[in-house]
C-alpha cells in the first residue's frame, strides 16, 4: 500500500501529464457514458450531453478533486510556490542579489568559524576514550605548569593508581641521511607506552618494546604514514630494515595508520624511544631536567577528581624507593589537565569570543534581510491584497512568503558555502602557529550539516516577520488608496534598526579593545632591539659530529664566514632564540651560598651564546662584563646572569663573584656580569636567564640560531649568509629563517588572529548596520514624497526637510548606540582574558566607537536626506 | 441539492467508500458502471454524485483496495475498470459488519420509542 501511494504519486509528479489526462480520460468517458443513458431514457443527443454534464457539475473541478486524491497535490503546490518565488526574485535582480550577498556573507563566515571552532572546541580528540586523556605536571611554587622530570615519571608509573598508562615525550628532529637528499624531520622521543596511552594501534609492524626503553637499548623508530610513504617508498618489507638519522642506524618496527593525528606534536612523523636511565647515576644526570611532557589515560572507572587525589596523595608522601631533588620535590604538588583542555587552553578564549562575535554578526545580516524582506512587502502590499481578494487563504500566503525567505536563504547558504571555503583558507592562513588540530579545520559533513540547520533557521526567521506583517490585519485594504496601514511595519523596521545599530556597537568595541590590546602588548619591551636583526638555526648532524670539538670548531668557522659577509655588523650564535615559539630550555640553577651548602631554585632558562650575542641584540649590562673571547673552552668558567634571578636570589648583594651551578653541569662557574631581561616564550613571561659561553658548556649543542644584526635591510643578507655557513659544510641544514621582528610579531599571533577577525566582523557590522539606517530612511522618504511636498509647499526650507530626515535617522542611531552601549559593556567582559592593558570600559575605545558610528550614520542619513531636500512639491502633488 | 418536496437521493454521509467496495466484489465495472449498478440495485433510493464517486475511485484505488485497469468496452472504448483488491475485500468486510452494528442499534432505538 506504501508501495503504491508511493509509485503512483511519483507517477503524479513525473508523469503528470499522463495522469492528468487519465483523469480527463475518466471523466470523459464517464459523460459519454451517462449522455447515452440519458438518450436511451429519450432524450435528444444534445439535451442528454447537457443533462450528463449538469449532474457532473464543473469538470475541470472533478479532474482537480481527483488529483487531490494524492500526496502529491502537496508536492505540486510546493512545486508552484517555489516557481513563482523564482519568478519574485527573478523580477527584482537588485534586491535578490543584495539579500543573497549578505545571507552568503553571514552563511558562509559563520560556517567557516564553525568549522575551525568545532574540531578544537567541542569535538573530541581523535583517539578512542578521548576524554580520559590527560597531561600531568609539575607545579612550581607559584601555582604555574612546570615540564616535569623523567624521575617524576618513574615515581608516578610505579606508585599512582589511576591510570593504564603513563608517558612522558620531548621533541626530537633528527636529520635522516643514506638515501637521497639529507631531510631534517620532526618527531618525538617517547616513554614505550606513549602509543597505548593515545590508545591508536599501529598499522603496520610492532609496538615499541619497553625493555628497549634504558640507556644501551635497541634504537627502533616507528614512523607515521605520510613519512612511510616519503622517505620509505611505502615498502613494507622495511619494517626491521634500518634508516640512518643524526648518523645513527635506527630499526623501523612499526608504522602510524594513515589519518593518525599526533596533537601534542602535529608534524612529528617519526618516534624513537626516549631511552633515558631508570636508575639515574645522580641528581645532575638529565633524567632530573625539567624538560618532559607527561601524558596519562586515566583507568577506565576512574574520575579525574580521584585521579587528582591519587596524585595528591603520592607528591605528599615520599618513599625511600624514590629520593627526589629538591627542584622536583613535588612540594607544590602536580597539575592534572585534560589533554583537550590542555591543548586549546591558549585559543579557548580568543576561539570562543571570535564565535560570539560571528553570532553577532549572523544576527546584524538577518535583521538587515528581514528589513529588506518588510521593504519588498511594502512595495508588494497590492499584490497580496489582489490575491487575497481572488480567495487566497492567509496561511496559503504565509506560505507563499516563507517559501521566497527560504529559497533565498537557500541560495544564500549555496553560496555561503563558497564564502565558507574560501574563509576557512584565510583562517588557516591567518590562524595562530599554535593553534591545534589545524589539519582537522575543513568544510566536512558536520559544517555542510550546520550550514544547512543555520540557512533553514535563517529561511523561515527572517521570513516569518514579513510573512506575519503580510497576513495580519485587512488585507482588503491595500487595495484602497491607505497610508497608514504601514504604521505596524514601520515599527518593526525602525525597531530592526536600532538593533543592527547597537550590535554593531558591540562588535566595534570589541574591535577597538582588541587593537588596543595589541598595542599595548606590542609595546612591552622584549628586552632586546628586534630591529635590523636576521635570525636563522644552523643545525649539524652525522657521526662527524660526535667529538664536542668538531661542533665547535664548525660552529666556529661557520661565524667567521658569517662575519665576513658584507653588511653583517654584528653576528652570535645561540642555543635558544627569543620568542622563537620553540619550548624553553631551562635547568635548575643552584648558588653557591657564602661556604655553605648549594640553594637550589626553581629553573632558570640556559643560553649558550657566543661573545658578540648581547651586542647583535642590544640586550643591555647592567653590571660587569659580557661574555667575550676571555671565556674560551679551558679558561676559567663564567656566567652572565639576569636581572631578574640576581634581584631575586640575590636580594640586592652584589652577584659578581658568586658561584652557580646549573643543569648537569657538576663544576661551577663564577659570575661576571648582568645583563637586561628577555622575553624568552611571550612578551609577558619573566624568566630567570643563565648566560654561559658555548665553548665552556658542558656540551656543544648540535642546533643553535644565528643571530646578525645588519647595517642596512637585513632580509636581503639571508642568501649571502647561507652561502657562508655552507662554504663551512654544504650538508648542514639550516631551517626557520625569519627576522627578529616576525618572531615578535608571531608570539602575537592569537591576539592579532582575535583581532584581525573583530576588525573584519565589526567593518561587515558597520557596513550593514549604514545600509540598513539607509534603507528605511529611504523608503521613508519615498513613502513620505507627499507629506515632505505639502511641508515645503507651506514653506518649509530644504534646511528644515534636510534636518527632518536626518534627525529621524539620528535618532534611531542614538536610541540604538544607548542600548548598544550598555550591551558592549556587558558584552566586553567575556573578552577580558583577551585583554591587556585596557579595561573593559576603556572610555577612549568607547569614545571612538561613538564617534565613528555616528559618522557613517551621519552619512548613511546623507544620501535620502538631500533626495528629501530635492523634491519638487507642485510634481508631488499632481501625482497624487 | 433537491428542493424540500423532492425525495432525498443522497448517499448516506460516509456510506459511499462502502457501496463502491460492495458493487465491485460483485464484478469489476467502469466509473458509470458503478453509478448505474447502485442506482439499480438501491431502486432508484440512491444517486451518486459523479464528482464524488470519481474522487473516491481515486482515492481507493490509492488506499490499495480497488485495482484499475485501462480496458476496451463493448463498443471499443478505452475505459478504466475498477475490480476489489484483497485488502479491499476485508475493508468490505469491515465496513459492512460496522454498518450492520450501527443499522441495528438504531433500529432498537427507533423501536424503543415507537
Amino acid at each position: 500500500m506504501v508501495w503504491r501511494q508511493l509509485t503512483r504519486g511519483l507517477r503524479g509528479v513525473f508523469q503528470r501529464r499522463a495522469a492528468d489526462q487519465d483523469a480527463a480520460d475518466e471523466v470523459a468517458h464517464y459523460l459519454e457514458q451517462a449522455a447515452a443513458a440519458h438518450r436511451a431514457r429519450g432524450l435528444s443527443p444534445a439535451e442528454a450531453v447537457r443533462a450528463a454534464r449538469l449532474e457532473l457539475g464543473n469538470a475541470t473541478g472533478v479532474r482537480e478533486q481527483m488529483r487531490e486524491a494524492g500526496w502529491e497535490s502537496a508536492f505540486d503546490d510546493g512545486v508552484a510556490d517555489l516557481r513563482y518565488a523564482v519568478r519574485r526574485l527573478r523580477s527584482a535582480p537588485g534586491f535578490t542579489a543584495v539579500t543573497v550577498l549578505t545571507l552568503a556573507l553571514a552563511i558562509g563566515t559563520t560556517t567557516a568559524i564553525f568549522s575551525a571552532v568545532n574540531p578544537i572546541l567541542f569535538e573530541p580528540l581523535p583517539y578512542p576514550h578521548a576524554g580520559r586523556l590527560l597531561v600531568i605536571d609539575d607545579r612550581s611554587q607559584d601555582g604555574t605548569a612546570l615540564d616535569v622530570t623523567f624521575g617524576t615519571f618513574r615515581e608516578l608509573t610505579q606508585r599512582s593508581r589511576s591510570f593504564d598508562a603513563l608517558a612522558v615525550l620531548k621533541s626530537w628532529e633528527p636529520t635522516n641521511t643514506g638515501t637521497d637528499a639529507p631531510e631534517r624531520l620532526n618527531g618525538q622521543q617517547v616513554s614505550a607506552q606513549y602509543f597505548r596511552v593515545l590508545g591508536v594501534p599501529l598499522v603496520l609492524g610492532r609496538d615499541f618494546d619497553p625493555a628497549d626503553d634504558r640507556p644501551g637499548g635497541a634504537r627502533t623508530v616507528i614512523v607515521s604514514d605520510a613519512l612511510f610513504r616519503r622517505r620509505l617508498g611505502a615498502d613494507s618489507g622495511l619494517i626491521g630494515r634500518s634508516i640512518t638519522l643524526d648518523g645513527s642506524p635506527f630499526t623501523v618496527i612499526g608504522v602510524m595508520p594513515h589519518g593518525f593525528e599526533n596533537v601534542s606534536a602535529p608534524s612529528a612523523e617519526v618516534w624513537t624511544l626516549l631511552q633515558y636511565d631508570p636508575a639515574p647515576p645522580s641528581f645532575d644526570a638529565r633524567e632530573w631536567g625539567h624538560h618532559l611532557r607527561m601524558v596519562a589515560r586515566l583507568r577506565s572507572g576512574v574520575s579525574v577528581d580521584a585521579a587528582r587525589r591519587d596524585l595528591a596523595g603520592v607528591a605528599r608522601t615520599s618513599s625511600a624507593e624514590f629520593i627526589r631533588p629538591p627542584w622536583a620535590s613535588l612540594k607544590s604538588g602536580l597539575l592534572l589537565t585534560r589533554l583537550q583542555d590542555r591543548l586549546t587552553e591558549t585559543v579557548r578564549p580568543a576561539l570562543l569570543s571570535v564565535l560570539g562575535a560571528v553570532l553577532l554578526l549572523l544576527l546584524i545580516a538577518c535583521c538587515n534581510v528581514i528589513n529588506l524582506l518588510l521593504a519588498r512587502g511594502a512595495e508588494r502590499e497590492g499584490e497580496f491584497a489582489i490575491r487575497a481578494a481572488l480567495g487566497a487563504a492567509r496561511p496559503r500566503l504565509m506560505r507563499q512568503l516563507l517559501t521566497e525567505s527560504v529559497l533565498l536563504a537557500l541560495v544564500g547558504g549555496a553560496c555561503g558555502i563558497a564564502v565558507a571555503a574560501f574563509g576557512i583558507r584565510i583562517l588557516v592562513a591567518l590562524g595562530p602557529a599554535d593553534l591545534p588540530r589545524m589539519v582537522a579545520i575543513r568544510l566536512d559533513t558536520r559544517a555542510y550539516v550546520f550550514a544547512l540547520f543555520i540557512t533553514t533557521v535563517i529561511g523561515l526567521g527572517v521570513g516569518l516577520v514579513p510573512a506575519l506583517h503580510a497576513s495580519r490585519g485587512d488585507l482588503h485594504a491595500g487595495l484602497q488608496q491607505a497610508s497608514r496601514r504601514s504604521a505596524g511595519r514601520h515599527r518593526t523596521r525602525r525597531t530592526l534598526v536600532i538593533l543592527e545599530v547597537s550590535l554593531a556597537l558591540v562588535l566595534l568595541v570589541g574591535a577597538g579593545l582588541l587593537v588596543h590590546s595589541l598595542n599595548r602588548v606590542l609595546a612591552l619591551p622584549p628586552g632586546f632591539d628586534p630591529a635590523q636583526v636576521l635570525t636563522m638555526q644552523v643545525q649539524v648532524a652525522g657521526p662527524r659530529f660526535g667529538p664536542d670539538s668538531v661542533t665547535h670548531r664548525h660552529y666556529a668557522q661557520a661565524l667567521e664566514a658569517v662575519r665576513r659577509v658584507p653588511g653583517v655588523a654584528d653576528a652570535a650564535f645561540t642555543s635558544q632564540l627569543p620568542l622563537s615559539g620553540e619550548l624553553p630550555d631551562a635547568y635548575g640553577v643552584a648558588l653557591e651560598t657564602n661556604g655553605g651548602d648549594p640553594q637550589h631554585g626553581d629553573p632558570a632558562l640556559r643560553y649558550a651564546v657566543t661573545g658578540e650575542y648581547f651586542d647583535a641584540l642590544r640586550i643591555p649590562l647592567v653590571r660587569g662584563r659580557y661574555l667575550d673571547a676571555r671565556d674560551a673552552a679551558g679558561s676559567a668558567r663564567s656566567a652572565v646572569i639576569s636581572l631578574s634571578y640576581a634581584r631575586r636570589v640575590l636580594s640586592g648583594a652584589d652577584p659578581i663573584g658568586r658561584r652557580v651551578r646549573f643543569g648537569s653541569d657538576t663544576s661551577w662557574l663564577t659570575i661576571v656580569g648582568v645583563v637586561g631581561d628577555v622575553k624568552q616564550s611571550s612578551l609577558f613571561s619573566s624568566d630567570d636567564a643563565v648566560y654561559v659561553a658555548a665553548p665552556q658548556w658542558v656540551w656543544a649543542d648540535h642546533a643553535r640560531w644565528l643571530v646578525v644584526r645588519g647595517l642596512g635591510a637585513v632580509t636581503a643578507l639571508a642568501p649571502a649568509l647561507k652561502q657562508a655557513i655552507w662554504s663551512v659544510d654544504k650538508d648542514q641544514p639550516i631551517v626557520r629563517v625569519g627576522t627578529m621582528t616576525t618572531w615578535v610579531a608571531a608570539s602575537t599571533a592569537v591576539r592579532r588572529f582575535t583581532m584581525i577577525v573583530f576588525e573584519a566582523f565589526a567593518l561587515v557590522a558597520l557596513v550593514l548596520a549604514a545600509t540598513g539606517i539607509y534603507g528605511i530612511l529611504a523608503g521613508g522618504v519615498t513613502e513620505r514624497r507627499r507629506e515632505i511636498g505639502v511641508r515645503t509647499a507651506l514653506g518649509a526650507s530644504r534646511r528644515e526637510i534636510l534636518s527632518l530626515v536626518v534627525r529621524q535617522g539620528m535618532g534611531l542611531t542614538g536610541f540604538g548606540m544607548v542600548i548598544g552601549l550598555g550591551s558592549a559593556a556587558l558584552a566586553s567582559r567575556a573578552l577580558v582574558t583577551l585583554l591587556f592593558g585596557v579595561s573593559t570600559l576603556d572610555p577612549v575605545t568607547y569614545a571612538g566607537v561613538i564617534v565613528l558610528l555616528l559618522a557613517v550614520a551621519l552619512l548613511a542619513c546623507g544620501v535620502p536626506a538631500w533626495r528629501a531636500a530635492r523634491i519638487d512639491p507642485a510634481q508631488t502633488l499632481r501625482t497624487e | 441539492m433537491g428542493s424540500m418536496d423532492e425525495i432525498n437521493t443522497d448517499v448516506i454521509q460516509g456510506t459511499l467508500d462502502m457501496l463502491i467496495l460492495k458493487t465491485l466484489s460483485l464484478q469489476p465495472l467502469h466509473g458509470f458502471g458503478i453509478a448505474r449498478r447502485i442506482e439499480q440495485v438501491s431502486r432508484g433510493v440512491f444517486k451518486v454524485n459523479p464528482g464524488s464517486l470519481l474522487t473516491a475511485l481515486q482515492r481507493l484505488e490509492r488506499a490499495g483496495w480497488l485495482d484499475a485497469e485501462w480496458r476496451q468496452t463493448e463498443n471499443s472504448r478505452r475505459a478504466k475498470f475498477y475490480s476489489l483488491t484483497r485488502t479491499g475485500r476485508k475493508q468490505l468486510d469491515i465496513e459492512a459488519a460496522d454498518w450492520t452494528r450501527r443499522v441495528s442499534a438504531v433500529a432498537r432505538l427507533l423501536k424503543a420509542e415507537g
